[in-house]
């Protein structure tokens, strides 16, 4: 720890931020110091760390004082680390926390999280050595001189030589992974180029592929998540899972439909299924293709697009246009609404909210007033009152 | 002697021949999705076997994930198009992708009304993570990014703005044009190089991209009104702009019970 020093935490000239993370305490080595709760800050030049509590407080390491860096996964109630190996401190170091320490390296502990990001934007910095290229203000001590090297201490060069051994190693599974992941794309590829010439068969042919194999093919394309070269209208773009899914989510949402007054933004549906399956969960796309079937389907409730592109679902019993009429009333009993306003009131979400009032606008029966204190909706006295 | 290739008999035997070859492209066609059924199969089994093998590495690794995903782009294959699709199902990343998609809402509906419906990857990200617990699977900043993108197709108004190096997040349906984002942008950029900043004056925005007075001010009303700035008027000099999304020191405040009674949609 004797190689920070204090800083005012401001950036120098061409020094650029490159990741923070809050929620990071400091070892002297093995021990604890002090400093265990801070933003830590990872700059093309330096290493920071700031105090949460007392943002005066702030110190800094020079990223050339850096020999090398190691993760330390997490264990039961430890926090992942980085374990940071230093050179000497210069003799010329500015002023800081610990004169002296019987450490070579320092520990960052990650109380919430992050350190994967951060270590890889960390390994990236001190391979790029980009303070190199950008001189600033202040001075650094820079080492650059090979024979400085030689004259670190001696434990660090053994610790090197098992960290480049535990690094092949790691390599060695990170490229039997990739080569395996490598021949499967490959065969994912035909996959690919076969869809390609059977699409192109089709829209060349067009009557002649039966409904059945082409929801086959639909069906072989959602599995392999491969885009649908053709989309025809009367099928659109479902296929016999979006059928099922579009009947059971008719029989999960009426209730909660009628709960909320009938309407339910997709994304609050996504997040409510979602969470009631638990597992097996629905991606956005799947959600949207089986929504759009439901109309054809005759089911009880209906996708429906507004004009700003929000999506809604509908209980067929509602009527968007009617509701229009209450908000009116609403708004008129009021004065005047903003969609906050009108949300709360009424006990509904704001994105609703402000899509009623706009179908009210847009019915002619509301007028609106734009202003730095947001969009206030007024009855349409122009309509009323001609 | 017949002359070949002319006369009312050529033209028939051409017909016949055109004939024959539709008849044997429908019947190709047939065969190709017999082919690709079967292979589908085969490809299915390949796909276990890496799972077996590899999914743990999938799990554990943001890293392997990105080189993953950038694979299967690089071939035209969507593994977060479906949960029913093989990737989803036999590598499990779609699960984590999608669940990841209702805990970035979450964050960003418990969050709006500070913001306006713009947040820092940052914050999100470290929000996010605070959500998930000390013992969920690490989660990346790419990620956070490969979720959103899926979230888009549900119509609300979900993007993403690249800003000096990092992204902003809008999760409002808010129409923010180039002159927007470039003054987002700025002040990112201000924020960075003088730390504890996160606000824009309109002088500020008139000598750093040399606007006229009145697009600058426009472009700020416009924040101003969708929530995303708030202006002080008290400061000494002259009015300043806040961008919530950009001041710091909000970070360090939790997510009070209210707003996560917000967050449920």
């Amino acid at each position: 720890m004797d190689r920070f020093a204090w800083t005012s935490g401001l950036l120098e000239l061409g020094e650029t931020l490159v990741v923070q993370q809050r929620g990071v305490r400091l070892y002297d080595g093995e021990e604890k110091v002090k400093f265990d709760s801070g933003v830590l800050l990872l700059s093309t030049h330096r290493l920071l760390w700031r105090d949460q509590k007392n943002h005066e407080c702030c110190i800094a390491i020079p990223l050339s004082q850096v020999v090398f860096i190691e993760e330390q996964a997490a264990g039961i109630g430890k926090s992942a680390k980085i374990v940071v190996h230093l050179h000497p401190a210069s003799s010329n170091k500015e002023p800081g926390p610990f004169q002296s320490s019987k450490y070579s390296y320092i520990k960052l502990s990650f109380k919430e999280h992050g350190q994967i990001e951060f270590y890889r934007r960390f390994s990236e910095e001190i391979t790029q050595r980009r303070w190199e290229n950008m001189p600033t203000g202040q001075t650094f001590q820079v080492t650059k001189d090979p024979q400085a090297g030689r004259t670190r201490a001696i434990g660090i060069v053994g610790i090197e030589r098992k960290l480049e051994e535990k690094r092949k190693e790691t390599d060695k599974n990170i490229s039997e992974a990739f080569e395996d992941l490598s021949k499967l794309m490959e065969k994912a590829k035909e996959m690919v180029e076969l869809s390609k010439s059977i699409a192109n068969k089709i829209k060349e042919k067009q009557g002649d592929i039966t409904e059945d194999e082409t929801i086959r093919f639909k069906s072989y394309l959602l599995s392999m998540g491969i885009a649908n070269p053709v989309t025809r209208e009367t099928h659109g773009s479902g296929t016999h899972y979006h059928m099922q899914l579009a009947k059971q989510l008719a029989g999960m949402l009426q209730t909660p439909l009628e709960e909320r007054g009938g309407i339910m933004s997709l994304t609050e549906v996504y997040c409510l299924v979602n969470r009631a399956r638990g597992l097996e969960l629905l991606s956005p796309e799947d959600l949207v293709n089986a929504c759009k079937m439901l109309e054809s389907l005759k089911l009880p409730l209906r996708l429906r697009i507004f004009d700003s592109g929000v999506m809604v679902l509908e209980l067929q019993s509602h009527n968007e246009e009617e509701m229009v009429a209450s908000a009116l009333e609403t708004v008129s009993e009021k004065g005047s609404l903003t969609a906050d306003e009108f949300a709360k009131l009424v006990g509904m979400s704001v994105l609703l909210a402000k899509e009623r009032l706009l179908l009210a606008e847009k019915m002619g029966h509301l007028c609106r007033d734009d202003s730095v204190e947001g969009l206030r909706f007024y009855p349409n006295l122009f309509l009323t009152q001609s | 002697m017949h002359r070949r290739g002319v006369g009312a008999g050529a033209v028939a035997k051409k017909k016949l021949a055109e004939a024959k070859y539709k008849e044997r492209g429908t019947v190709l066609a047939e065969d190709q999705l017999a082919q690709m059924s079967k292979q589908l199969d085969m490809f299915k089994t390949n796909l276990e076997e890496f799972a077996s093998k590899h999914k743990q590495e999938i799990r554990k690794s943001p890293e392997f994930r990105v080189q993953f995903q950038d694979m299967c782009a690089t071939i035209g294959v969507d593994p977060l198009a479906s949960g029913k699709g093989f990737w989803s199902e036999m590598l499990g990343v779609g699960d984590f992708y999608y669940e990841l998609g209702v805990q970035i809402v979450e964050v960003c509906l418990a969050l709006k009304h500070r913001n306006g419906g713009l947040i820092t990857l940052e914050e999100l990200h470290q929000q996010v993570l605070k959500g998930r617990g000390k013992f969920a699977q690490e989660v990346s900043q790419d990620d956070l990014l490969r979720a959103i993108k899926k979230l888009k197709v549900l119509g609300n108004g979900f993007g993403i703005i690249p800003v000096g190096g990092t992204y902003l997040v809008q999760s409002v349906p808010a129409e923010l044009n180039m002159d927007h984002t470039v003054v987002l942008q700025l002040a990112e950029y201000f924020s960075l190089s003088f730390q504890k900043k996160g606000y824009v004056t309109v002088n500020e925005i008139r000598s750093s991209l040399k606007w006229e007075m009145e697009r600058a001010k426009q472009i700020l009303e416009h924040l101003l009104k969708e929530g995303m700035a708030w202006l002080d008027t008290q400061a000494a000099g002259e009015p300043q702009y806040w961008l919530p999304a950009l001041f710091t020191e909000l970070y360090s405040q939790e997510i009070t019970p209210e707003e996560a009674n917000e967050a449920i949609p």
